[in-house]
């Protein structure tokens, strides 16, 4: 590995299909910028991208990578990670792919506290199939498949997560270029399940949850006396109705990631020419 | 072949019966006896009827049979689930105390065994050992040397202290001599002993065991009937040799985890049944097009649906072959055996990594839940051979990049197999996708390359069968006029029924097919033959019809797809095209 690595090493040479003025843009460019200050480079890192606008990112990010099925990218990365203790493992994907189809996993790779990071681009809306209702659109916004608003609450990702047993939960905001690099940074260097949620504005099928809404209503946690550590704290600010935070929500200093708590700790890319040493004695077993 | 003798002990689920009968089978099996058991169960913790069953023989037994000599029945309904198995001089040992039991009828041509199990296991240390009071009876009944059962008896209760293991010898002492003292009948049976040494296991840990041995590092799985076994085998075990399990949240979760370990390099694997492949079979395109090595293990049961989750049948096979949209090469192995459940698990993990996508291993619940014995040397850990295919490290990465400097894992090729490069792998970063790709993983609808790729991918089948040995097991009468074709766990009941035919002076020539695809060209011995016969556990004949459709007439293809529907006069020129092909040859 070497030391030299800039954050353009991270870049593919595929350009972006994104829509000009995509949030995403940030977003990557500040994942990039995190995973190089974090002393990674394009061949021990490891991207999973789920399905959407944001699965494109394995596409324009170059190191190793899968772009998978949709929603299903969070067990991905647990299996990269588990088998590849030794790799740094970041996965990435929308708030359709996390929130909805995903769900499920969501819930379950934080309980697992596998020493990963997860970015979910949030645009609270489906971009790629043209404007449909995503599980973090407001209850009122009209779309083609919700023309009087889905008339359900949004789904708070921050509270899923904090329930199910987080370590570490932020947001950041993609156009805030410093402070997003900066806490997905945090998220990587965190030992356990790192969780960003991003504000990544879609500036083609969302026309409320625009630059200029969050530019005028994020307040930065840092500029608070807010205390990242204390689990009251995070509940007040993720049950917050009417106030937009950025910044790390929680971060559990005392976190023991899975691979401690199981003792997971080899490269299991390597195995010996035979059945491994030993194994005859599976075979007594069943005498 | 020697006399068989056909055991069995049953009750309600949460009786011990299945601890019971499997210390009464080891115990066989340690006394050089060969063994095959069998369950009845159902799908509930407590309650109903459920049985534990033993054929034993000095010869090798590898089927189940309709017969029944000694049955210990807990339950009334243990004895009526039975009449069909019980004969006339069949012995039934039952505790005439237990409340259920007081009236119960044993049929006249039976000769109906009263101890009160309960009584002499409350005298020996504990009411919980009335099973192993029955077994000490049965041994009695049987003529089997106790001391065989005191060796399964350490085995089962050694970790739980001295103490216990001596009160379960004392318990079964007072079964076999309240036999001895309160019935003067002779009973016909002798069991004799011999100097063998024998294992006994089933297919699942055959299959867990396999895996080991052919170097699996990572497991993800969803508990199911009849697959979890494979995933108790390995925890705890694959820990000692560098690996893990992980349980999953769903199958969806289980197949992703895989894939990934699998990416990273690992030789990985999930298990499950039918319900679980199809929520699997969501992920299998992508294993497929990644060209990403992974073992599949289904255990299948009875479907659809949630079907019969503890009955038996082979109705997967065209999931298998067929599942997921789209069309993506894979592989489908079926061991016919428990000992082919090992060797076919170590052969799965080498063809994955070879051909470089899913491979199914497929078991089925008799199989899976079944014991059986082998000598030791059928698992001989020596002549396990891993072969990790085409990978490259830094010194050979060069050789496979692009003109701009990306890694290609997926190079064209001749036979179709490309480069891989395990994370870490110094110039080796590139994307694996679902999407279609060019050679060096990215994004394409070049109507070309498509074509590239796909052929590519369907290559690999081709060398496979150039390669390969997917080679069928052939018993019987080779030059008899019945050819009789079997796949998956038939195999043993077949190879028996194949003797008793003999005996009728009926010959039939079996072949029995372990690999269902690529699978062995068997049009040439069926045309050979004057009958044949497809033998399945299903009832539409799955295999069956891939036999017929192996030996149909085959008709000329024009086959489209690089994304592009067909147009009239390109559609016109490829049929005169195949017609002038046709007159050439």
């Amino acid at each position: 590995m070497s030391s030299d690595i800039r954050f353009t090493d991270f870049k593919s040479d595929k350009q972006p299909t994104w829509c000009p003025g995509c949030g995403d843009f940030g977003t990557m460019n500040g994942m990039m910028k995190a995973l190089a200050e974090t002393g990674n480079d394009p061949d021990n890192t490891f991207v999973v991208a789920g399905i959407g606008c944001s699965g494109k990112i394995g596409t324009y990010m170059h190191s190793y990578a899968l772009h998978g099925v949709h929603g299903r990218a969070l067990p991905v990365g647990t299996g990269v990670k588990l088998a590849r203790p030794d790799i740094e493992v970041m996965v990435a994907g929308g708030d359709g792919d996390g929130y909805s189809i995903g769900a499920g996993h969501f819930v379950h790779a934080v309980r697992r506290n596998v020493d990963m990071t997860y970015v979910v681009m949030d645009n609270r809306i489906y971009g790629l199939t043209k404007g449909q209702a995503s599980p973090t659109s407001r209850e009122d916004f009209e779309t083609s498949t919700s023309p009087e608003g889905p008339k359900q609450p949004p789904v708070n990702p921050h509270a899923l997560a904090l329930a199910s047993g987080a370590t570490f939960i932020a947001q950041s905001f993609s156009s805030d270029a410093l402070r997003h690099q900066e806490i997905v940074q945090q998220a990587v260097e965190h030992d356990g399940f790192g969780f960003v949620n991003v504000y990544s504005p879609c500036v083609t099928f969302n026309d409320v949850d625009t630059y200029d809404y969050f530019r005028d209503s994020l307040v930065d946690l840092k500029e608070t006396d807010h205390d990242p550590s204390s689990r009251e704290d995070a509940k007040d600010v993720i049950l917050d109705s009417e106030q937009e935070h950025q910044g790390v929500i929680y971060q559990d200093e005392e976190s023991v990631p899975y691979h401690e708590q199981h003792g997971v700790d080899e490269d299991m890319s390597v195995i010996p020419d035979g059945a491994p040493e030993g194994a005859t004695d599976l075979v007594r077993e069943f005498y | 072949m020697a006399a068989d003798f056909n055991w069995a002990v049953g009750g309600e689920a949460g009786d011990g019966i299945d601890s019971t009968g499997k210390i009464f089978a080891q115990a066989l099996s340690r006394a050089g006896r060969h063994v095959f058991t069998s369950k009845d169960f159902a799908s509930r913790i407590r309650g109903g009827y459920t049985a534990y069953k033993v054929r034993t023989s000095v010869d090798k037994v590898q089927s189940v049979v309709d017969r029944l000599d000694v049955l210990i029945a807990l339950t009334p309904r243990t004895i009526e689930e039975n009449l069909d198995e019980l004969h006339e001089g069949s012995v039934i040992i039952y505790d005439g105390e237990r409340t259920t039991m007081q009236d119960v009828e044993i049929p006249g041509e039976m000769i109906g065994i009263d101890v009160p199990l309960k009584r002499l296991a409350e005298e020996a240390g504990g009411a919980i050992m009335r099973n192993v009071v029955a077994l000490g009876a049965a041994c009695e009944v049987a003529d089997f040397p106790i001391e065989n059962l005191d060796s399964a008896l350490e085995k089962r209760f050694k970790d739980k202290g001295q103490k216990l293991v001596d009160n379960n010898k004392e318990a079964a002492r007072a079964g076999q001599s309240y036999v001895a003292d309160e019935f003067d009948h002779e009973f016909d049976y002798d069991l004799e002993t011999t100097d063998e040494d024998y294992v006994l296991l089933n297919g699942d840990e055959a299959i867990g065991m396999g895996a080991i041995a052919a170097g699996c590092r990572f497991y993800a799985g969803y508990p199911i009937t009849p697959a979890t076994d494979v995933m108790t085998y390995l925890t705890g075990r694959i820990e000692q040799y560098g690996g893990h399990v992980v349980q999953a949240e769903d199958e969806l979760s289980a197949i992703n985890m895989a894939l990934g370990a699998a990416r990273g390099g690992a030789r990985s694997m999930t298990a499950t049944s039918g319900p679980g492949i199809d929520l699997m079979t969501e992920t299998f395109g992508l294993i497929a097009t990644s060209e990403t090595p992974l073992v599949i293990c289904n255990v299948m049961r009875s479907g659809p649906s949630t079907g019969m989750p503890t009955k038996q049948e082979q109705g997967d096979l065209n999931q298998m072959l067929y599942g997921g949209h789209g069309e993506v090469p894979r592989f489908v192995l079926a061991p016919t055996t428990i000992a082919e459940c090992f060797w076919k698990t170590v052969e799965a993990f080498n063809l994955a990594e070879k051909y470089q996508l899913p491979v199914y291993i497929t078991a089925d619940l008799s199989m899976a839940v079944t014991e059986q014995t082998f000598t030791p040397d059928t698992f001989d850990m020596d002549a396990v051979e891993i072969d990790r295919g085409f990978v490259v490290d830094e010194s050979t990465i060069d050789d496979h990049m692009s003109e701009s400097g990306g890694f290609q894992p997926h190079e064209i090729t001749e036979d179709g197999i490309s480069p891989r490069a395990f994370p870490g792998t110094a110039d080796g970063a590139h994307m694996s996708t679902g999407l279609e790709h060019d050679e060096q993983g990215r994004r394409t609808e070049d109507t070309e390359m498509r074509v590239e790729q796909v052929d590519k991918r369907n290559r690999k089948v081709e060398t496979a069968r150039e390669r390969e040995d997917f080679a069928p097991r052939e018993f019987g009468d080779e030059d008899a006029d019945t050819l009789v074709i079997t796949w998956g766990s038939n195999e043993g009941a077949l190879a028996e029924a194949v003797e008793f035919l003999d005996d009728e002076g009926i010959s039939v020539r079996v072949l029995s097919v372990p690999y269902i695809f690529p699978r062995p060209d068997l049009s040439e011995d069926v045309a050979a033959a004057e009958n044949v016969v497809v033998v399945e556990c299903n009832e539409q004949g799955q295999f069956a019809d891939l036999v017929e459709h192996d030996v149909l007439e085959r008709v000329d293809r024009i086959n489209k797809y690089n994304g592009v529907r067909f147009k009239a006069d390109e559609l016109a020129a490829d049929i005169r095209a195949t017609l002038a092909a046709e007159v050439e040859a």
